[in-house]
């Protein structure tokens, strides 16, 4: 694979959110404004390229009985950064995103690319997987978080879209707002793929072993690319 | 004790863990096919978070806030779980082999549930005390059980239904969450009325 393809697959063909289906927890609990959505897939992002470099450089060095501790502890260490950073200069995201910031940890996304990617690649590769994963999530993100704040608050980002001739439908964001629009952004993007995720399992079952095991189900997918 | 049954019914059913705060989507949506498994994983989680909270909350208390090392907390209480999760598995495995069958599968998938990490820290946010932590602990693993019981049913329902192409498989399991949430929603201020 070319290191265009590298960066590139993330952003539509393999969207980690609407695609792959990963790390749905902060895909559908931080989507409730257009602001936190970004700041979640940029705090992510930059989770996933520090864990992917590191873990890129370490790969020889880890042993393979153990990877699995070793990456989760990597991950946690730049979550904790991240906290740090956003405590400091941005108080007001960081109170928004309370427990889900710590919760990145065990965001399915981080340690599926760790596990099938980073761990076998060389750094420019991973750390490219990692921008392409990362901008992915984060477009997912804001693409849910447009459509709920738009008919939920009749803003965009905190600025006035809708709100002074439609009534804001409170409905949009609530939790069952969240499952529902994802839900309807799926349906979207299945036609768009030609019903490939209808073919899909969901979730752990598909993964055969829980988010862990999300990494093992994705390498099985990454052999297969590599092998085309 | 009121405010005990207090942190009990909010974590069941008004600060539902799932269908409100989104922790443990993963196995919500991909463990509730059947009822039979969609109970053994709530067993599970419900003992894990139970069992984790024990563990974490006399570390940060005792052996972090001492210290000064609040910061740690994220990474303690990941490597704490993922630790408890395997010596649970093999002390079922030893000892109960017919929790174990029973549980197995599940235990594995347990370590990455948001959902165990997500008491543990949100126990320590609050400020509860242990006796609190244990009960929202324990309320968290039975609003978890509640909904994927509930919702395990309407995807069975759901298997027989005439769905369109564009929406079989995860969209409508996704759709049919947001109905199964906006009930939830009924909840709300129910704490206020039985107790207030």
């Amino acid at each position: 694979m070319s290191y265009l393809t590298t960066f590139t697959k993330g952003i539509i063909k393999e969207n980690p959110v609407l695609v792959m289906l990963l790390g749905m927890c902060p895909s559908l609990a931080m989507t409730s404004s257009v602001k936190n959505a970004v700041g979640m897939g940029l705090a992510a992002t930059f989770v996933l390229l520090g864990s992917n470099v590191v873990i890129s450089l370490l790969k020889n060095v880890i042993p393979k009985q153990v990877r699995l501790p070793s990456f989760i502890v990597i991950i946690a260490g730049f979550v904790t950064l991240i906290g740090f950073i956003l405590q400091r200069y941005l108080p007001d995201l960081y109170a928004a995103m309370g427990v889900f910031l710590s919760l990145i940890v065990v965001n399915c996304i981080i340690l599926a690319r760790a596990e099938a990617f980073a761990s076998k690649n060389n750094v420019a590769a991973s750390a490219l997987d990692a921008l392409g994963m990362g901008l992915g999530f984060t477009l997912a993100l804001t693409a849910i978080s447009t459509v709920r704040e738009i008919l939920g608050a009749g803003t965009w980002l905190g600025l006035p879209v809708t709100k002074n001739f439609i009534e804001p439908m409170a409905f949009f964001v609530t939790p069952a707002g969240g499952f529902f629009v994802f839900g309807i952004l799926v349906a979207v993007v299945n036609i768009l793929t030609k019903y490939q995720i209808s073919r899909k399992k969901l979730g752990c079952e598909g993964c055969k072993g829980g988010c862990a095991g999300c990494g093992a189900s994705a390498q099985d997918q990454e052999k297969g690319e590599t092998q085309e | 004790m009121k405010e005990m049954m207090i942190i009990l019914v909010s974590a069941i059913l008004v600060d539902n863990f799932v269908l409100s705060k989104f922790m443990g989507c993963c196995p919500f949506l991909g463990v509730s096919k059947k009822v039979g498994s969609a109970f053994g994983m709530s067993v599970a989680v419900t003992f894990v978070m139970l069992m984790a909270t024990a563990v974490t909350y006399p570390i940060y208390m005792l052996l972090l806030e001492p210290n000064g090392l609040q910061y740690m907390q994220t990474i303690v209480f990941i490597l704490v779980i993922a630790l408890f999760v395997q010596l649970v598995e093999i002390i079922l495995k030893r000892f109960v082999p017919s929790l174990y069958k029973a549980l197995g599968v599940y235990l594995a998938l347990i370590t990455t549930n948001c959902a165990v990490l997500g008491v543990t820290l949100l126990n320590i946010t609050n400020e509860y005390n242990f006796a609190q932590s244990m009960v929202n602990a324990l309320g968290a693993g039975l609003g978890f059980m509640l909904a994927m019981m509930l919702f395990s049913g309407v995807r069975q329902k759901l298997e027989t239904c005439n769905i369109p192409k564009a929406f079989q498989g995860v969209p409508v399991t996704l759709v049919a969450a947001s109905i199964v949430s906006m009930t939830f929603v009924g909840f709300g201020g129910i704490v206020e009325g039985m107790f207030g």
